[in-house]
């Protein structure tokens, strides 16, 4: 380990650059001033009560779950649909469509709200929660794809096979055999599309019309600045959830691999 | 002869349930993303009148977009930041990917991992607004120094600048140019290491020689999954970037939202999309023979 020792020097000071915005957070979030800046002047949690007290609030958030629930079932449904196409069928236009479909992940996501803001207003469709829903699908769907594809390739076909000898329809087979097998791929799409849609901004901003998201809402909130100290109790309310969620999510990845006897190689990415 | 007919019937069979399962994703993609692509280019050519966009056909949009300084500008300086965001983003990254993979104990790795990418799943908003705080005129770093008297004025050149849309970019991006890397790592054959030491070559010939060469199809990939996203980036320029660190994104919106002109936003929106391809294709191009694979 010697040899590492300058790396490891270099690595606690990367750590230190990643998790700094995050040491902050809930300095601000506490401290009893309403001016963001150093020094610190005491403790308080006056922030986190008022921020139960915003009706707005609320509205945002509950706006964010429900395109973040109903984007992340539907970028998931699509998904399934297209990893399993790709994995085990040969079809004309294969890369083409393929590409296509994966598009949204190497462009900037300005140009995907532009371009769905311009075809729904040409053809008159009013900005809604369900303007923002088509454009998080979009998005979600090549993470969804990336994450559901590994999950079929490691299908072994020949259990397949065994199904259909033993006289279970295309349907069945899908149903009993290979949707098991492919439930933990599933789970992480939904998870994945699920997070990218609730932290999604920009398509929101565009799309959202007046309703907005809570990143819409909290964007909204910089310009006040006596709103500020709200958001940074908020942000420490969110930066904790996710926490929470990622370690035990974490947890029961570590768990799954220790029972199915593989070698654990990386993280959720 | 009627065994290869039934192989066509199997192919053909094959590639009609494979476009069928295909279908709904594909058709989702072709309304929702071929399609208004396909308007945007449109509306690029088309004339802004004043209340409605005039069906006649002219360039005059393009022409205003790579003339009018200011757009040029503006278009030039999304160009030079996301290139200095991913320099500077992969070549920090790189030790860190190469730290994991050569010095962490296996059974370490994916806390490693783990606690790279946790600061990535909280608010990209939130984490761009506390940036405008560690480095703001009162911020962290400025307290800081003046603190330990290492200076007696705030610096003011750290923030609504250049300068923090490139510090809070690369922060942003970090995992994404880790993970590339650390993936392309993994995967190189220690034993080649052991024999290009053996052959007599020093510690840093063989980093020269065996493990950059190996790893440049994951650096290739970090510098794109860095460089693509960041030329589009809108938060980041609007909340730290102030009025000389603004990017194209800000002037897409500027344009689209503010002054209504769809013309001009979408020939901006095109160009800066024909701009990111164009880059993105020379520099794979320049880095083919590294991506070629084993043979």
């Amino acid at each position: 380990m010697m040899k590492g020792g300058w790396f490891k020097v270099y690595a606690i000071g990367y750590l230190v650059f990643l998790y700094a915005p995050i040491i902050i957070l809930p300095m601000f979030a506490f401290n009893d001033a309403t001016i963001i800046a150093f020094p610190l002047s005491g403790f308080s949690t006056r922030w986190f009560e008022q921020m139960l007290t915003q009706p707005a609030l609320g509205i945002a958030v509950k706006n964010s779950l429900t395109i973040a629930i109903i984007s992340s079932i539907l970028a998931t449904t699509l998904g399934v649909f297209a990893a399993r196409a790709s994995t085990r069928f040969r079809f004309p236009g294969k890369t083409g469509i393929m590409g296509l479909i994966m598009l949204p992940l190497v462009l900037p996501e300005i140009i995907v709200a532009v371009s769905l803001l311009v075809v729904l207003l040409g053809i008159g469709i009013n900005l809604s929660i369900w303007t923002v829903v088509l454009g998080h699908v979009l998005i979600s769907v090549p993470f969804a794809i990336a994450i559901l594809s590994s999950a079929f390739q490691s299908l072994d076909q020949s259990l397949e096979e065994a199904a259909y000898d033993l006289g279970e329809s295309p349907a069945s087979t899908f149903r009993l055999i290979i949707l098991p097998l492919v439930m933990p791929g599933i789970i992480s799409s939904l998870l994945i599309s699920f997070t990218i849609s609730l932290d999604e901004f920009i398509i929101a901003f565009f799309l959202a019309g007046t309703e907005p998201t809570l990143p819409v809402y909290i964007f909204s909130q910089f310009r006040f600045p006596q709103a500020v100290p709200v958001i940074m109790a908020l942000g420490t309310v969110l930066v904790s959830l996710s926490i929470i969620l990622l370690t035990i999510a974490e947890y029961f990845r570590r768990r799954g691999i220790a029972k199915s006897g593989r070698k654990d190689t990386g993280g959720f990415l | 002869m009627s065994a290869e007919s039934r192989w066509a019937q199997f192919r053909r069979s094959e590639a009609a349930s494979g476009l069928a399962l295909v279908s709904p994703p594909a058709i989702y993609a072709i309304l929702m993303l071929a399609a208004p692509l396909g308007t945007i280019v449109l509306y690029s050519f088309l004339t802004d009148g004043y209340l409605e966009i005039i069906r006649t056909f002219t360039l005059g949009n393009y022409v205003e977009a790579w003339t009018n300084p200011l757009y040029r500008g503006v278009m030039l300086r999304s160009l030079f930041v996301s290139m200095t965001v991913t320099f500077v983003t992969v070549v920090l990254a790189f030790p860190i990917a190469y730290f994991v993979s050569f010095h962490v104990e296996q059974s370490k790795k994916s806390l490693w991992l783990f606690l790279i990418t946790i600061p990535f799943w909280t608010s990209y908003l939130i984490r761009v607004f506390l940036w405008k705080v560690i480095l703001g005129y009162s911020g962290v770093v400025n307290s800081g120094l003046l603190g330990l008297g290492l200076i007696d004025q705030p610096l003011d050149f750290i923030l609504y600048n250049v300068n923090s849309v490139v510090i809070t970019l690369a922060h942003a991006y970090a995992p994404f140019a880790i993970l590339p890397i650390f993936v392309a790592l993994e995967k190189i054959d220690r034993a080649l290491l052991e024999a290009g030491q053996d052959l007599g070559e020093s510690r840093f010939m063989t980093f020269q020689r065996v493990t950059l060469p190996l790893a440049m199809p994951g650096v290739v990939a970090s510098v794109l999954i860095v460089f693509i996203p960041t030329v589009g980036d809108y938060v980041t320029p609007q909340l730290v970037g102030g009025p000389e660190g603004r990017m194209v994104a800000n002037l897409i919106q500027l344009q689209y939202l503010k002054l209504d002109n769809y013309p001009l936003g979408s020939a901006i929106a095109v160009s800066a999309m024909a701009i990111v391809t164009v880059v993105s294709v020379i520099f794979v191009g320049l880095n083919r023979r590294y991506l070629k694979g084993p043979k």
